[in-house]
């Protein structure tokens, strides 16, 4: 009876096999955040430490958000074995709606102009969404055609809002959601949430051994859990740390540090709502289930149209919330924003974790996804790397997480 | 007919049911039922028309005619959940298990247990799970890996319990034995002989006869969609049985007392 009763990853020697069932770790993660120092460590050699500058770093974190915020999207897609090929398009599509708002309909000295503005492209983005949606769960038609034909319409959409304009200027006040010149918190305000993050972190460990001594479930050793915590609140405190040290000069001519951008503030909360959805709602179970095996989700009264009909319109927003950070770095509203972003978003996603088999994938692990392919793309750049030569290289680091997870799958269920 | 079960009301009827996909009648006119504590067989070959009869059962499709009624009242199931609703739980041939989800997340997959915060209630479905599996496989510790790392016996149990938990009061198992090994199979045997000392009824759809004659009081056979007879265990042979399947021939005893009876015809209880 118990002949299969294996731990996850059969393939690991047994002291690292071992060193994971003590933990509690995740190997795939583990590894994946292995494979993203190692590419730090290589980029800074080859940049000259470069890369690991706090100037360099404060930018990663920011050109990380675009992709970050609708990779949790697109994790979701892909767990429910769906996939949305027109983020980029979408995310073209709200941005114009944004910056046509702002700049068109209200005046940019209206202060309400700009909070509308991205209701607006919410609502753009969701709208879209629920389109997709409809077509793949109650007509049937498969996602990649679906959303394959909407990356061309959306972005010729995007085209029609202005007439091919580009609109500009934006709102001051918005341009800080981009992460722009004054888009930072500050260093005090940075290091009171990294504080507030790392007390959240002990707190949450705490709670989980509770629950598993009040339910009689396996403890995990003091060690194991404290291991843990030390590192998630050591990657927190170093993160801060980083961000303060960029320092550049205020309006008085002061050098200040700039502390956590605004725009990494809403991937993290972004980050945080989908992983609570993924692993605390009945949505986020019945999308893992349907990604298992929909026949047991449709057998079991999951309603499964319903829940994929959701899924699209989750998607369409976050993409909406990706226009507004890029417009609002950028401070304008172009039609040719996002191009290219539907491979980020799902290299970040598959590099992550997330199978394209379904039922497999974490947000934690798309978000470090996205680090990941946006260190190879910032630290190309760094190295003067031509853009053709950039997209070759994302390619084959695609081919390769999916073949990577091709391979680990195979091995995992022998 | 000789059974211990013709007097207690029934707990299902299945009058007259039909069900056809373009133009092939998958379930043909057919009439069945079920009483408390009693296991009927639903035998046949492959395409007799079973599963498509017990996916009417469990609100998987929509009959074409015909009414299912449960202690009585007629019913009308839109979705699995209004078939679970009423007390009928399903374990279908493929235990429609996902996967990637460990065994709480099963079995209470579309049933979830939640906090007053609207959130899922995971370390109480994972004692719940925990209890309830510990009855019927004790040496089934293992609940927190994904279901695709279990054996084919802890799989049945999540999928047997998940049916139980709910307290059914009919239940339907397709092939439950067809993956498993023989203690695996005894295991099931036994769970099905607790069950029906509880009153529950049980749809049992089975190919193997020498369990089928050691669990069932009645069999009902199907054979293109029709239903060939029903007969109490009691009054028929494992060859008049297979010869049922097979055939659609009547048993011995039918032919000898009304030898013209018409075979469809020959459904009464």
């Amino acid at each position: 009876m118990t002949t299969l009763s294996r731990p996850p990853a059969p393939t690991l020697r047994p002291s690292l096999q071992g060193f994971f069932q003590k933990t509690g770790f995740d190997p795939r993660f583990t590894s994946m955040l292995l494979v993203l120092l190692a590419v730090w460590v290589g980029l800074a050699l080859m940049t000259e430490g470069t890369f690991l500058s706090p100037r360099n770093l404060y930018n990663l974190s920011i050109q990380t958000c675009v992709t970050g915020v609708m990779a949790c999207g697109m994790v979701f897609l892909i767990v429910a074995r769906q996939i949305d090929l027109s983020v980029g398009s979408l995310l073209a599509f709200s941005g114009m709606l944004i910056a046509y708002t702002q700049v068109v309909l209200f005046p940019p000295e209206a202060g309400w102009g700009w909070p509308l503005s991205i209701v607006a492209g919410l609502a753009g983005g969701l709208l879209v969404g629920a389109f997709q949606g409809w077509w793949v769960a109650y007509r049937q038609v498969p996602a990649f055609v679906v959303t394959l034909a909407g990356y061309l319409m959306y972005r010729g959409a995007a085209f029609l809002v202005a007439d091919g304009q580009t609109l500009a200027p934006l709102a001051p006040d918005y341009q800080l959601l981009g992460g722009g010149l004054s888009g930072a918190i500050g260093p005090l305000w940075s290091s009171l949430l990294g504080l507030l993050a790392c007390v959240f972190v002990v707190w949450q460990r705490v709670q989980v051994r509770r629950s598993r001594t009040a339910y009689g479930a396996e403890q995990l050793a003091l060690w194991a859990d404290g291991l843990r915590v030390l590192l998630q609140c050591g990657a927190i405190i170093g993160f801060v740390w980083v961000m303060n040290s960029y320092t550049a000069f205020n309006a008085q001519q002061e050098r200040v540090g700039k502390g956590i951008a605004v725009p990494v503030l809403i991937l993290i909360a972004v980050a945080l709502a989908m992983s609570f959805v993924a692993t605390r709602t009945r949505f986020g179970r019945y999308v893992f289930a349907m990604g298992g095996n929909p026949d047991a989700a449709l057998l079991s009264g999951i309603p499964t149209l319903r829940v994929m009909l959701t899924l699209f319109m989750l998607m369409g927003a976050l993409a909406a919330l990706a226009a507004v950070i890029t417009t609002a770095r950028l401070n304008a509203g172009a039609n040719s924003i996002g191009q290219m972003a539907e491979l980020y978003v799902i290299a970040a996603a598959v590099i992550g974790g997330t199978s394209l088999a379904g039922g497999v994938g974490s947000i934690a692990g798309s978000v470090v996804g996205a680090l990941l392919i946006q260190s190879l793309d910032n630290g190309m750049v760094l190295m003067d790397v031509s853009s053709a030569k950039r997209q070759i290289c994302i390619g084959l680091v695609l081919i390769g997480a999916v073949w990577f997870d091709v391979v680990y799958n195979r091995r995992s269920s022998r | 007919m000789r059974d211990n079960f013709s007097g207690l009301p029934r707990l299902v009827e299945v009058d007259r049911v039909s069900k056809h996909f373009g133009g092939v009648m998958a379930v043909d006119d057919v009439s069945c039922d079920l009483r408390p504590g009693e296991v009927v067989g639903l035998l046949g070959h492959n395409g007799a028309g079973k599963s498509t009869l017990i996916k009417m059962l469990s609100g998987v499709y929509a009959p074409d005619s015909g009414e299912f009624r449960v202690e009585g009242k007629p019913v009308a199931f839109a979705s699995p959940r209004d078939a679970r609703a009423a007390g009928i739980e399903t374990i279908h041939q493929t235990l429609a298990l996902a996967d990637n989800l460990d065994a709480a997340a099963n079995l209470f997959l579309g049933r979830e247990l939640m906090t007053r915060w609207g959130t899922l209630d995971t370390p109480r479905m994972e004692h719940e799970a925990r209890q309830i599996i510990a009855k019927l496989n004790p040496h089934f510790t293992q609940l927190h890996r994904p279901v695709k790392a279990m054996s084919g016996g802890q799989r049945q149990t999540v999928a047997i319990a998940r049916a139980l938990y709910f307290n059914a009061r009919i239940l339907i198992m397709d092939e439950p034995c067809a993956a498993l090994g023989p203690a695996e199979t005894r295991m099931v045997i036994d769970t099905i002989h607790r069950l029906k000392a509880q009153g529950i009824g049980i749809f049992l759809i089975s190919h193997d006869m020498p369990d089928v004659f050691e669990v069932c009081d009645r069999v009902t056979v199907m054979k293109n969609g029709r239903v060939v007879g029903t007969e109490a265990v009691a009054d028929v042979t494992q060859d008049e049985v297979l010869g049922m399947i097979i055939g659609g021939r009547q048993p011995a005893h039918r032919t000898a007392r009304s030898p013209d009876l018409h075979p469809v015809l020959a459904t009464g209880t």
